[in-house]
């Protein structure tokens, strides 16, 4: 088993009205086979023992399904592979490497401690319109609302979307697109969704804007990047969505 | 209206106003491409002169070309909107921007868009604003002889290569931007996609480099 030297790039902010900077911390001695937050936990511990404020960061899960270990490896949202921060593993770095390690930078995500960023905005977002409010009852039979293959398997890879907000972290324009389309896309595409089909597109693209996220200029850095490879489909149903509520919605 | 407004002003809405003016554009480039190649023709200017004098005098050319000026403007204006809002949008930065998941033209739409301005204002002001207001001499038809202008404005190798390196940025724009449109107008199917993203990379490459070649010939003074 490999043990790797390594030389971190941290960025250190007190709270959310600090200025923060860049400290570097040595860590000798890592195991190839740790995960990336494990390499984070011992930089800690180690920090913790020399009396230094640990590095916060967020993180839940740890298996790559609720979207919460947010930071930016090396210039990258979630690391050099394309999956969350939580299923890297140390064995993709080198002995003897310098590791950045940042927020996610967005004005819509203010910083609020070290590597913890305040992703708030994107429950807004959901709470603008993400939801169907039907009661749904009891679960029904298989194939009781037909709904073909393609299109239901359409629906569930948008609903994939776990939310980590990598999309708006790699984005050149910290832009929100890729999260909105998929959350509507999932709806949109099925039954359920279409009693508020129109208002939920109006009102989740009004928060979205309203948060400050900018604008999509389809780069595809964001589904690049992305854990659950939400594709670019998604923005341009989101698009052709907005613009057909908009226009043709009974509401004046 | 409060709809209207409320589109327009949306980020959406502005990308609208980018796509449409931006595929307006392309059907100019197209038209214009189409006249001016008549400048290759092996007939001393003739065919260009007429053409010329006919856009310079059908009522239904000014009007288009007053609405093409006009949807520059707005593709400029927008472009400036949006470049400052997704600046607003990230006030802090990256350290480490090293590993690039997009392509260079997408992201540098608005430095390419500023040199395509600038090779405008000089293309406009060597050739439509003499047309305009300058005096060019008269042809045997009693046409202004814009061809002779042209003729001589690229016997200047500078002119030349100005025309021709402008002519790879307007390519680099329209790859990226001639899919975008489409991406942006929600125009995306599985059946069309792949069909719009060959055409896009086509016309990005065909209509700059023919454009390109028009001073390059009338400089070696080769024409069909
Ligand atoms: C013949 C000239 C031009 C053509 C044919 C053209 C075409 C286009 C097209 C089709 C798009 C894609 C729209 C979309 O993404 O929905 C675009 C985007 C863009 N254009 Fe142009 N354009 C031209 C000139 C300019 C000029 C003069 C500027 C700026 C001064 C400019 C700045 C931009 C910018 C910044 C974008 C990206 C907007 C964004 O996605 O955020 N373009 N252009
Ligand atoms: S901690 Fe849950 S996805 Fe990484």
């Amino acid at each position: 088993m490999r043990k790797l030297n390594l030389t971190l790039k941290v960025w250190r902010q007190k709270d959310d009205k600090g200025k923060g900077k860049f400290e570097t911390y040595k860590l000798n001695n890592v195991s190839e086979e740790s995960s990336f937050l494990e390499m984070m936990d011992i930089l800690n511990e180690d920090l913790a023992t020399k009396k230094i404020d640990p590095v916060a960061f967020d993180h839940d899960c740890r298996e790559g399904i609720c979207g919460t270990c947010s930071m930016v490896i090396n210039g990258k949202p979630h690391g050099p592979l394309q999956t969350t921060t939580c299923q890297l593993h140390m064995r993709s770095f080198s002995d003897g490497d310098t590791i950045t390690v940042e927020p996610f930078r967005a004005g819509a995500f203010p910083v609020l401690k070290d590597l913890v960023v305040d992703r708030s905005a994107f429950d807004r977002i959901i709470q603008a319109g993400g939801y169907v409010s039907v009661n749904t009852g009891v679960s029904v039979d298989a194939n009781e609302i037909p709904i073909p293959k393609d299109i239901a398997d359409e629906a569930m890879d948008s609903a994939t979307c776990i939310g980590c907000g990598a999309c708006v972290a790699a984005c050149k324009n910290a832009s929100a697109m890729l999260f909105v389309s998929a959350k509507v896309s999932q709806f949109t595409l099925l039954p359920q969704g279409q009693p508020e089909r129109h208002r939920r597109v109006q009102k989740m693209v009004a928060q979205m804007d309203e948060e400050g996220f900018g604008a999509c200029t389809n780069t595809g850095a964001c589904s690049a990047v992305c854990p659950k490879e939400i594709s670019l489909t998604n923005i341009a149903r989101l698009n052709r969505e907005y613009l057909t509520a908009k226009v043709t919605a009974q509401e004046v | 209206m409060n709809w209207f407004i409320s589109m327009m002003s949306s980020t959406i809405g502005r990308k609208l106003i980018m796509a449409l003016t931006g595929l307006f554009l392309i059907l100019f480039l197209v038209v214009h491409l189409s006249g001016n190649l008549q400048l290759l023709k092996n007939d001393g200017g003739e065919s260009f002169n007429t053409y010329a004098q006919f856009m310079g005098h059908n009522p239904l050319i000014k009007v288009v070309s007053i609405g093409n000026f006009f949807f520059i403007l707005l593709h400029i204006v927008y472009a400036l909107l949006l470049t400052l809002q997704n600046r607003k949008a990230r006030p802090v930065g990256y350290l480490s921007e090293t590993t690039k998941t997009s392509n260079w033209n997408s992201r540098n739409m608005g430095i390419l868009g500023t040199i395509i301005l600038i090779f405008l204002v000089v293309h406009l002001q060597n050739f439509w604003f003499k047309m305009k207001f300058g005096y060019v001499p008269l042809d045997d038809m009693g046409y202004k002889d814009i061809y002779m202008e042209t003729k001589e404005a690229f016997s200047q190798w500078w002119l030349v290569a100005l025309y021709v390196v402008s002519m790879v940025f307007l390519a680099s724009h329209l790859a990226h931007g001639f899919q975008s449109a489409f991406q942006t107008l929600g125009l995306n199917h599985k059946k069309y996609t792949p069909a719009i993203q060959f055409i896009g990379k086509a016309f990005a490459i065909i209509v700059p480099l023919l454009f390109a070649i028009i001073p390059v010939m009338m400089f070696f003074n080769l024409s069909f």
